[in-house]
Formats: C-alpha cells, sequence, structure tokens
C-alpha cells in the first residue's frame, strides 16, 4: 500500500502538488522550498545543517532521535519541533541557532551518550563517527552521569557479514527500517523496550539479507561493523576514488577506499539514476577477490602438450600466443580462430579487444555473453528503457530470472518503485520470488510455455495455455492496458528466467512483446559487470561498435581500422560447437570461464579439450584457464581506469585506485600488444585514446566524449546513446551536496582531503586535453541494429512421459571465482538443492530433503530434494552454478542445442 | 513442518485476523492466544503467528519483548506479580516482595527449579485500596502479610486455588461462548465491508485535498 509520506530523494513527500512551493525563513532568511519538503533537507538546501541522526535522505523519516529539534513557529509561539519530520510550510519562521535550541542540542547528546560506551579508541566508526562530530560540535562538554551503564556481549554476530556492539547503539533505527523499508525483510527489529532496548535478529537467525551491508554504511555509531572491515583500518588512513562497481550489470556508484594498495571497503554513493546509496552484499565484499593471494600475477605458458603450466615473461608468452594464433590463421583463416568473454573488461578494454579481433585477426567469432544472456541484436535493437523510466513506468512487466539473485539493487529499486504505488509489476516466472508480494500479477510459466504465456498476456484469454493461471493472466492483462493504448507506460524488464531453456525462445517471447506493444520500452536484465559496454564495443558475432550491424556499418569501419571480417561468425554456442567438431581451432578466453558460466558443461568441456590452442587473459586460474596452454595475468576491479556501462547503457567512470598485482596487465595492453605482434597496430597509447576513438567511430556514443564524462553533468554518468544532440546530457548542476551522515564513511574521507572524483583526463593520458573530437568526417550510420523479425532456434518439444522440465538460474553467491576468492561471502554460497512440487517428489518416491539423481541426455547430477509449492508440477529447479555436493552442478545436465531440457528423476 | 499451534488456536486465530483491517493489527490478540496454548511464547509459535499476520518473526519477537505481559521466556505455572508501585510499596511491597524471594527461593525475575513459581515485581496493578497486592496468573490477591503470602503459596501447591486460578496465560478464564465465533463467510464480509469503508474515505480525503 502506498504510504502518503513516503520521501523521495530530497525529502519530499509526493502527495503535494508537483512544482508548488512555498515561502519561508530560516535563521531570519527567506528560503524557497518545495511544498511538502521536509525542514531538514529544505534548510540543507539553503546551506544550514541541521544535525540529526535518525533521519537518512533515502527513507521515511521516524523523528525518533531529537538531534534535529529547531524552534518553529507556530500559534502558540515558537516551540521546538524536529526539523525530519515537520513538512515546510508558508510563512513558517524557523531558528537553528537560538539558545533554546542548542540546549535541546546538548540535552539529547547527553541523554544518548548516557548508555554509550565511549570505547572510541577500539571502535571502527572512530574518526567517522556523526555521534563523536555532533557531540564535539553540539553536545556537553561532559557528562553528568556517574551511575553504571548498561552492559551487552560485544559484539555479537547478525551474520556472517555483520557484527552488531550493541552498547554502541543509540536506537536510531536506520538498520532496522532499512531492513523493513527498503530491503523488504525485516530480519532485525528492536526487541524488549526502556533501556533494555537492542536491535537483534530472531533466535538464531541470520540476517541473511544480500543488502545487510548497507546498514553498517548508514549505522552513525559503531554498532554495526562489516566483519571484512572490522579493524583494519582508521578513516584517516585511507584514499579513496569514486568509481562503479562491476560486479554486475547494474553498475553501483562506489566509493573505493583502500590503504597500501589493498581495498579496504566500498561505500554506495547517493546516486539518483542508479543505487541511490545502496550496495548489494555482494558488491560490496567482493573486493575480498582483489586483494586475494590467490591472483594471476605472472603470464604462464605450457612448454609442452602435456606439461604444466609454467611462469614465463610477457615477451615470451606473446610470442608463443602470436605465434600459434598466426599459425591457425594462416592454415585455417580467421574463422578458425574465436573470443569468447568481455563482460570483465571496461569499455575501453572491449573496444580494444574488438578491435584486436576483428580488425586485426580478421575473425568475428566474438561473444561477450556465454550462452547465458539474450543475442545481442535483440538487446541493442529493442526500444529502451532507463532504470528511472521503469520506475516511474505504470506498469513494468518481468520477464527475468529472480532480480534479487541477478542484479540486487535493480530489484532494490523496482522493489521501492511498486512499494510506493509509482508502478505496477507483472511477473512473467518459473515461480514466485521476492517480488511477487507486490506484484499486480505473478504468472507462473513453465519451460517452453513462454510463447503461449505471452501470446495469452498480449491477444487475449482465448489463446491462454491451459496451465496458465487465469486469473494471475487476466490481472496482468489488466495492469497492461490500464497502463495505455499499445504498451505506452510498458517498460519491460528482460532476462533468461532460465538458462535451460534456450535463448532464442525468450528472444521471439520479447519479439512478440514488442510487436504486439509498440508503444513499450524495455530494460535488459543481463547480469554479467560489462556484458552492455561489450555489446556496445560490438563484442558479438555480426556487430561492430556502437551497434552497427557488420553488413551496415562494415565499409565506414573498415575505413578506420584497415579490415573487418568478411561474414558474420558465431556465437558462444556456435564457438564451442565448432570447436568440438575440430572446424575452429583456437580459443581466446576473455575473463571467461565456459566450464563454469556455459549453461552446458559437456559442450564447454568438449571444446576446451578439441581445442589446439587455448589462451586465457584472467585474473584468476579459473577451472578453464587452468585448461589454457598460455595464461595472461590481467588487472581487476579498481586497478583500471576507463570507463564501463550498464544495463540501461549508462556509461560512468571506473576509477583507479590500485597498482594490479605483480605483472598483471589491463587488458587493453594485452590487446593492443597482441596486435603490434600479429602485424596489426591498434593505433592507441592510452585508455584516454582508445575512448576518443570508439566515440568517434561508434555511433551509439557520439558525443559521448571525455568531457562529458569528466564534467560535473556526467558524474552520475551519461545513458548513451545521447537521445538529442544535448539532450539526454543530465543538466548542469552544482556539485552534489553529500549529506554527511548519510554515508559517514565516504564524507569522513573525502574531508582526509581525498576528494572521490576520478575522471579521465585526470588519471589517464593526463598530458592531453579532452576537447571535442577531431577527426569526425562523414556521418557515421545510425545508432541501431534494426530488429530481426525472429530467431531461428530449436522448436519445443513435446516432454516425455515421466520426465520434468529443467530450469536453472543464478543465485547471488555461487561457486564463481569472485565468491570463491572472497573469503567472507564463500561460506554463503549454500549446497545446491532441488525444488520440486510435493507431487512430484512423492512419485519420484523421494523423501523431503533425500537425496535425488537427475538425468539427462547430456548428464547427470545428485542433489538434495525440497519440496516447494511454488514450483508447478512437471518442473524441477536447480540453481546454476552450484555445487550439488557431487563436483557438478545444473549445467551437467542442460542441453545448449534444445529449446528446453527435460530430465528425469529418481532416487539415486 | 507441522504446526506448533494447536488447530483450535489456530482457528482462533484466523477469527481474529477478520475482525481488522490489517493482518498485523491482530498480532498481539494472537499472542495471548498462542501464550494460553503453551503459557508463553515459543519460538515456534512466533514463527508461527509472523506467517499469520504477514510480518517477520524478528517484527513479533519485537512486539512481544516489548510488552511485559507477553512472555519470550518459559514461565512456571503460576506467575506472581507482586506490586512495587507507590501505594503498595508505602504498604510494605518491598518487604514482601523480599519475602517472597526468600521463601520461593528465587530472584525477582526467576522461575523455581520445579517451575511452578516465576515471581516479578509489577507497577500498578489497579488495586491500590487492598495494598499490597500481587497477581496470580492475573488474578488478584490483595491485603498480603508475609503469612498471607506463605499460605496463598501453600494453597496454589496443593490445588486448592485450581478454580480461581486458571494456568497461566489464560486472559478470559470463561471464554464468551460464541463472541469469537465466527464462521470463514462471515470474516470474508466483514474484510470486504471494512476495506470497502477504507476505500470510500480515502476517496473523499482524497477528493477534498
Ligand atoms: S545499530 Fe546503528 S543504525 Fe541500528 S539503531 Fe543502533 S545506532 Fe541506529
Ligand atoms: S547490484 Fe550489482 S552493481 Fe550494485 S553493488 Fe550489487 S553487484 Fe555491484
Ligand atoms: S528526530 Fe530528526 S533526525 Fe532524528
Ligand atoms: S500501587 Fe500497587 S496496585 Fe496500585
Amino acid at each position: 500500500m502506498a504510504d502518503p509520506t513516503v520521501t523521495s530523494h530530497h525529502g519530499i513527500a509526493p502527495r503535494s502538488e508537483p512544482g508548488a512551493t512555498v515561502q519561508l525563513t530560516i535563521d531570519g532568511v527567506g528560503v524557497t522550498a518545495p511544498a511538502g519538503q521536509f525542514l531538514i533537507a529544505a534548510a540543507e538546501d539553503a546551506g544550514v545543517f541541521v544535525p540529526r541522526f535518525c533521519y537518512h535522505p533515502r527513507m521515511k523519516p521516524v523523528g525518533m532521535c531529537r538531534m534535529c529539534l529547531v524552534e518553529v513557529s507556530g500559534p502558540r509561539g515558537a516551540t521546538l519541533q524536529p526539523a525530519c519530520y515537520v513538512p515546510v510550510a508558508e510563512g513558517m519562521e524557523v531558528v537553528t541557532t537560538s539558545e533554546k535550541v542548542r540546549k535541546a542540542q546538548d540535552g539529547v547528546l547527553e541523554f544518548l551518550l548516557v548508555n554509550h560506551p565511549l570505547d572510541c579508541p577500539v571502535c571502527d566508526k572512530g574518526g567517522e563517527c556523526p555521534l563523536q562530530d555532533q557531540t564535539l560540535a553540539y553536545g556537553p562538554g561532559e557528562s553528568r552521569f556517574v551511575e553504571e551503564k548498561r552492559h551487552w556481549a560485544k559484539p555479537i554476530s547478525l551474520s556472517e557479514l555483520v557484527l552488531l556492539d550493541r552498547e554502541r547503539c543509540i536506537q536510531c533505527g536506520r538498520c532496522v527500517r532499512f531492513a523493513a523499508e527498503i530491503a523488504g525483510e525485516a530480519q532485525i527489529d528492536f526487541l524488549s523496550r526502556g533501556d533494555a532496548v537492542e536491535v537483534n535478529v530472531f533466535e538464531d537467525h541470520a540476517f541473511s539479507s544480500y543488502f545487510s551491508g548497507n546498514t553498517v554504511q548508514i549505522c552513525p555509531v559503531g554498532a554495526l561493523t562489516a566483519a571484512p572491515y572490522r579493524f583494519t583500518a582508521r578513516p584517516w588512513d585511507l584514499d579513496q576514488v569514486e568509481s562503479t562497481c562491476t560486479t554486475c550489470a547494474f553498475g553501483c556508484r562506489v566509493a573505493v577506499q583502500s590503504s597500501a594498495n589493498r581495498v579496504t571497503r566500498l561505500l554506495g554513493i547517493d546516486t539518483d539514476p542508479v543505487n541511490q546509496s545502496w550496495l548489494c552484499d555482494k558488491g560490496r565484499f567482493a573486493y575480498e577477490a582483489v586483494n586475494s593471494g590467490d591472483r594471476l600475477t605472472e603470464p604462464l605458458l605450457r612448454r609442452s602438450r602435456d606439461g604444466d603450466l609454467e611462469p614465463a615473461t610477457w615477451a615470451e608468452a606473446l610470442a608463443e600466443v602470436a605465434r600459434r594464433l598466426s599459425a591457425v590463421r594462416d592454415a585455417q583463416g580467421p574463422d578458425a580462430i574465436g573470443v569468447i568473454g568481455g563482460a570483465r573488461l571496461s569499455n575501453e578494454d572491449a573496444y580494444a579487444w574488438t578491435k584486436l579481433a576483428k580488425g586485426v585477426l580478421g575473425t568475428d567469432n566474438v561473444d561477450a555473453q556465454l550462452g547465458d544472456g539474450l543475442p545481442a541484436e535483440l538487446v541493442l535493437g529493442l526500444p529502451r528503457a532507463t532504470v528511472d523510466e521503469a520506475c516511474r513506468a505504470s506498469c513494468v512487466v518481468t520477464l527475468s530470472g529472480d532480480l534479487r539473485e541477478e542484479l540486487p539493487v535493480l530489484f532494490l529499486r523496482l522493489r521501492g518503485a511498486a512499494d510506493a504505488g509509482q508502478t505496477r509489476l507483472v511477473e512473467l516466472c518459473h515461480r514466485s520470488g521476492p517480488l511477487s508480494a507486490l506484484t499486480a500479477a505473478s504468472v507462473v510459466v513453465r519451460p517452453g510455455e513462454l510463447a503461449g504465456a505471452v501470446e495469452a498476456l498480449v491477444a487475449g484469454p482465448g489463446a491462454a495455455p491451459a496451465t496458465l493461471d487465469a486469473g494471475a493472466l487476466g490481472a496482468a492483462r489488466a495492469a497492461l492496458s490500464a497502463a495505455g493504448e499499445g504498451g505506452e507506460g510498458v517498460v519491460v524488464v528482460l532476462g533468461r528466467p532460465s538458462l535451460a531453456e534456450h535463448e532464442t525462445v525468450v528472444a521471439n517471447a520479447a519479439l512478440a512483446l514488442a510487436a504486439a506493444l509498440p508503444g513499450a520500452r524495455f530494460l535488459p536484465a543481463l547480469r554479467r559487470g560489462n556484458v552492455m559496454g561489450a555489446l556496445e564495443m560490438g563484442m558479438a558475432p555480426g556487430l561492430l561498435p556502437g551497434r552497427v550491424r557488420l553488413e551496415d556499418g562494415g565499409e565506414a569501419l573498415a575505413a578506420a581500422w584497415g579490415a573487418v571480417p568478411a561474414a558474420r561468425g558465431r556465437d558462444t554456442a556456435g564457438m564451442l560447437r565448432a570447436l568440438a567438431a575440430g572446424e575452429m581451432r583456437a580459443l581466446v578466453l576473455v575473463g571467461a570461464d565456459v566450464l563454469g558460466d556455459f549453461p552446458d558443461r559437456r559442450l564447454a568441456a568438449d571444446a576446451l579439450g578439441a581445442a589446439e590452442l587455448v589462451v586465457a587473459v584472467d585474473t584468476f586460474l579459473s577451472s578453464s584457464s587452468a585448461h589454457a596452454d598460455v595464461v595472461l595475468p590481467a588487472a581487476g576491479p579498481h586497478e583500471r581506469s576507463g570507463s564501463t556501462t550498464n544495463v540501461e547503457s549508462r556509461v560512468t567512470r571506473l576509477g583507479q585506485k590500485l597498482v594490479a598485482p605483480g605483472q598483471s596487465w589491463p587488458d587493453w595492453m594485452v590487446a593492443s600488444e597482441l596486435a603490434a605482434r600479429l602485424g596489426g597496430d591498434l593505433g592507441a597509447t592510452s585508455v584516454g585514446e582508445l575512448w576518443d576513438e570508439a566515440e568517434r567511430l561508434a555511433p551509439s556514443l557520439a558525443g559521448c566524449t571525455r568531457a562529458v564524462l569528466d564534467s560535473d553533468a556526467g558524474r552520475d554518468g551519461v545513458v548513451v546513446p545521447l537521445r538529442r544532440a544535448g539532450v539526454g546530457l543530465p543538466s548542469l548542476r552544482p556539485s552534489r551536496r553529500i549529506d554527511p551522515i548519510a554515508t559517514p564513511g565516504i564524507e569522513a574521507v573525502e574531508r582526509q582531503g581525498a576528494p572521490p572524483r576520478a575522471g579521465l583526463a585526470e588519471r589517464v593520458g593526463g598530458d592531453e586535453a579532452p576537447g571535442a573530437p577531431a577527426g569526425r568526417t562523414a556521418a557515421p550510420p545510425p545508432a541501431s541494429v534494426g530488429l530481426p523479425t525472429g530467431f531461428a532456434g530449436p522448436e519445443v518439444a513435446p516432454a516425455s512421459p515421466g520426465s520434468l522440465r529443467l530450469v536453472t538460474a543464478r543465485r547471488l553467491y555461487d561457486d564463481g571465482a569472485l565468491v570463491e576468492a572472497s573469503e567472507s561471502l564463500t561460506a554463503l554460497a549454500g549446497p545446491a538443492v532441488a525444488l520440486l512440487h510435493p507431487d512430484e517428489l512423492r512419485r519420484a518416491g523421494v523423501a523431503e530433503g533425500g537425496r535425488l539423481r537427475l538425468r539427462s541426455g547430456r548428464g547427470e547430477l545428485l542433489v538434495d530434494a525440497v519440496a516447494d509449492p511454488g514450483v508447478p508440477p512437471g518442473v524441477v529447479q536447480v540453481p546454476f552454478n552450484l555445487d550439488g555436493g557431487d563436483g557438478s552442478g545444473a549445467s551437467a545436465l542442460v542441453d545448449a542445442g534444445a529449446a528446453v531440457t527435460d530430465v528425469t528423476v529418481e532416487a539415486p | 513442518m507441522s504446526p506448533h499451534l494447536s488447530e483450535e488456536t489456530r482457528a482462533r486465530a484466523v477469527e481474529l485476523l477478520g475482525l481488522y483491517p490489517h493482518p498485523r493489527s491482530a498480532l498481539i490478540p494472537i499472542c495471548h492466544l498462542a501464550q494460553e496454548q503453551d503459557g508463553w511464547l515459543t519460538p515456534e509459535a512466533m514463527a508461527e503467528i509472523a506467517e499469520l499476520v504477514g510480518l517477520s518473526p524478528a517484527e513479533v519477537l519485537g512486539t512481544a519483548s516489548f510488552y511485559d505481559m507477553l512472555h519470550t521466556e518459559p514461565v512456571g505455572r503460576y506467575l506472581v506479580s507482586v506490586c512495587t508501585n507507590i501505594a503498595c510499596m508505602l504498604r510494605g511491597a518491598y518487604e514482601l516482595l523480599g519475602h517472597a524471594e526468600e521463601h520461593l527461593g528465587v530472584r525477582s525475575g526467576g522461575t523455581t527449579a520445579d517451575g511452578v513459581f516465576t515471581l516479578e515485581e509489577a507497577e500498578c496493578l489497579a488495586d491500590c485500596g487492598r495494598a499490597p497486592v500481587c497477581q496470580v496468573n492475573h488474578r488478584f490477591f490483595g491485603d498480603l502479610t508475609e503469612s498471607s503470602f506463605d499460605s496463598l503459596v501453600d494453597d496454589l501447591r496443593s490445588g486448592r486455588l485450581d478454580d480461581v486460578v486458571p494456568p497461566h496465560g489464560t486472559l478470559v478464564r470463561v471464554r464468551r461462548r460464541g463472541g469469537l465465533r465466527v464462521d470463514d463467510e462471515t470474516v470474508a464480509v466483514e474484510r470486504a465491508r471494512t476495506a470497502k469503508a477504507m476505500a470510500e474515505r480515502a476517496a473523499q480525503s482524497g477528493g477534498a485535498s
């Protein structure tokens, strides 16, 4: 239910008429403020800081701590009122500095300190603590309290990640409000009453929310601390840079803080169009992988066919790669070489690798997606929506996996929009999930029936497959048609609901939606780091940088690059098949673990086994790179500058904070050096130059210059393509004001003299002035790939009797390299279990919790079975890339060549 | 997982849910129901209540632990609450409490080893005219002296007061028959009516502003 007092970023209750303003005075100065704005925000906008603890600009105010008391005029004279809870009103006279206010502040702080342990010297918050700072500025110099303070065990673990010292808690309620209001899972709450009150979990339940780290970020004292950060640093020893999280493709803006060339923590930056200050725990804590001792630090080379990988010099390794790639190219042609991966790269890296593969090597076998995404033409060709547009759309259709698992902060944004009544959600899914309770309709679709479901959704009740819930379908149709004619006001969040269902099934369903709802726009829910940047840069078969099809833009680019591939190449599945069949010989894995991430493990293994040459450019020795003949160590997150692109194609800057370990190189440099040894020349000697060239050649990036990205206007990033010249750029506005108490950790380090800004121009190629790009000749082709009419793929065969349809989807904590190398997260990756309808479990003769053997045409898997009435009969759901206990996961079962994978289940 | 609350308790809980516009409003009455079943709110009961009212278990515990009359720890068969507020204090409540602690062999807040008595200190029980006062399972005993307290304990132990003092958790000794016996259909009708009324009110206030 929509609450009328929901606050927006600027502390405005949306009840008030948009655009209406009121006049008031604050400390005698006339101020115009938006109607409905809370006093504390109006004062801040007017440059008057009112001290506070419980108020957070991204949450509803509660007026709990009383730190923000100010004098407000009223019919009975001036009274003390909480500025965070009182909206501005016409003619209001507000005084924030009177003796009365000062006394109130003094009193509130004295009370807060009554039970505060004052153990600042051993407290993580020391040096960035709003309680310290505000006591110094507004509080009593001395305490009159001589009695015994209350005592609690120090600290207790609320989860693997979050610790709580209840003695330090000032009961501001920020953490419990975040859990209930923003994350929607009230796993923590205030227990007891009076001086016994404490924040805690229920019994032995863990605070297992994927968003728990945010409570640490916003706790205004040292009560909540993060296990990985605890006792590792003092804020005054930290340095920081503003960057973007590339753990998933949502692209949350972060302040990366480091000390002695190690990341010490990540804090979410309040970026209005993206993460609004929140992060997920994986994004927040996966920096441990960056610091990990398991990182690759030197090139490795297999000097004989059956030999081990041995350390080598870059010169030796690069020469070997160049020699063997040339040999394959000379013997079989460029088409025998493929490049898989690219989502780990920055935009500039991706541009360099595309240019190397397509321009120098001459192969179009390039794919940034590992068979777990959607066809690039679809992603780039559909009319696009931004995240903000989705959150304001009348109706949002999610056709994706569980967004909390795949793009956690996008989940938060959509959840918030639905909870505030801004948008109605319609879910097309294989099993209801954490958004379902907030949806207008949750339509559970079985694998293989998506086409029918979409048809029924847009065409009418007659078309509905019998297995669909008619009620849910009706509600979904109602929400769609209420949004507007022909899909106006509809945004489709489009991902892959299951990796056991062929991508063309989803792609064709999306085309059907787009055709029936011409007004609808799409937000791709692809989850891999910078997958969107890689696609923009042309890391997909048949594409060139800037959303240009090979057949449309080949000539223009050939002029700039010297050459482009003659014909469209293969996608990842095609490459793996060709390698396995001996039609291709060499594979370059650019940060791609095909064994772990490609849905069909057997195909990936066959391909790696058959390849004559496998080169891996990676940060870790993954299961796939361990098969490589040459392994080249690459720079990881926070070790490179450049830019990245998120799901809405927002280009943001990456800040470099660390020097990459050992001899690791940024990926573009690897590409550049390889090009030189392959008789080519990438023609760029810095990240900045690469961007300049990409901006000049890629139509979708036109106008998004370094100068724009580095300007104040580009601080939150820029969505490409710029919608019209000049439009689409955020309006120029003064440097963002950061509420110092909202995220104390960022403010404190900034005060130390480490401003978080990082610009491409300052960090890289600082000697060149970022000016207007020179040398643009002819108008580039339009930035649109155009939509195909259909995607040819396998047909859905009827399920054989007695078999179940497999659904497999990503979990946030999986067995991927990132989680495995992040100590604190590893324990959170649970073992895989199979979810089945209780009837199916009974039919298989397996007890709840018992072992279950799943068998498909590709392989088999042993997992524990859990009965789940939310899974429809005829379906079995197994998480992807998570060990079921016998060393393999769902990818042992998936048949990449089939529309859907059917499995039989039995007791082992 | 089989439900912890008895079928009867669950049925009454569902009836209670029907009496409120929001399910969560029934939280405290349902907590009392569960306490009537077990004498205290077991974790299993709280988890089940959470599901019934659409809150998280932590929120149920948060509410339950706020109120003195809801117990989140096991309570003896008899909960003896000795008032120490002003009237009773002036009439020797602290001495009485001290005596009770000695006699029962537990400190205030504790439960006797045999699990029969839990002793606690209470604020004004609204029976000041008979100070000092105590309650046993919410039934009043006034004008207490040390010896009358001892015989009260004897009577409770021997079962002589079984008619007067119900098991701990029971708020309404003779439950009104029928008052809460509402069938599902009536509950649904009532729900719909409330929802409609709310919608109308919302529409009115929306139109007026
Ligand atoms: S733990 Fe921190 S955020 Fe939570 S209530 Fe206490 S002081 Fe506030
Ligand atoms: S949602 Fe994605 S981008 Fe944001 S913090 Fe999590 S992993 Fe990083
Ligand atoms: S009461 Fe206003 S900030 Fe806490
Ligand atoms: S003071 Fe004891 S009952 Fe009122």
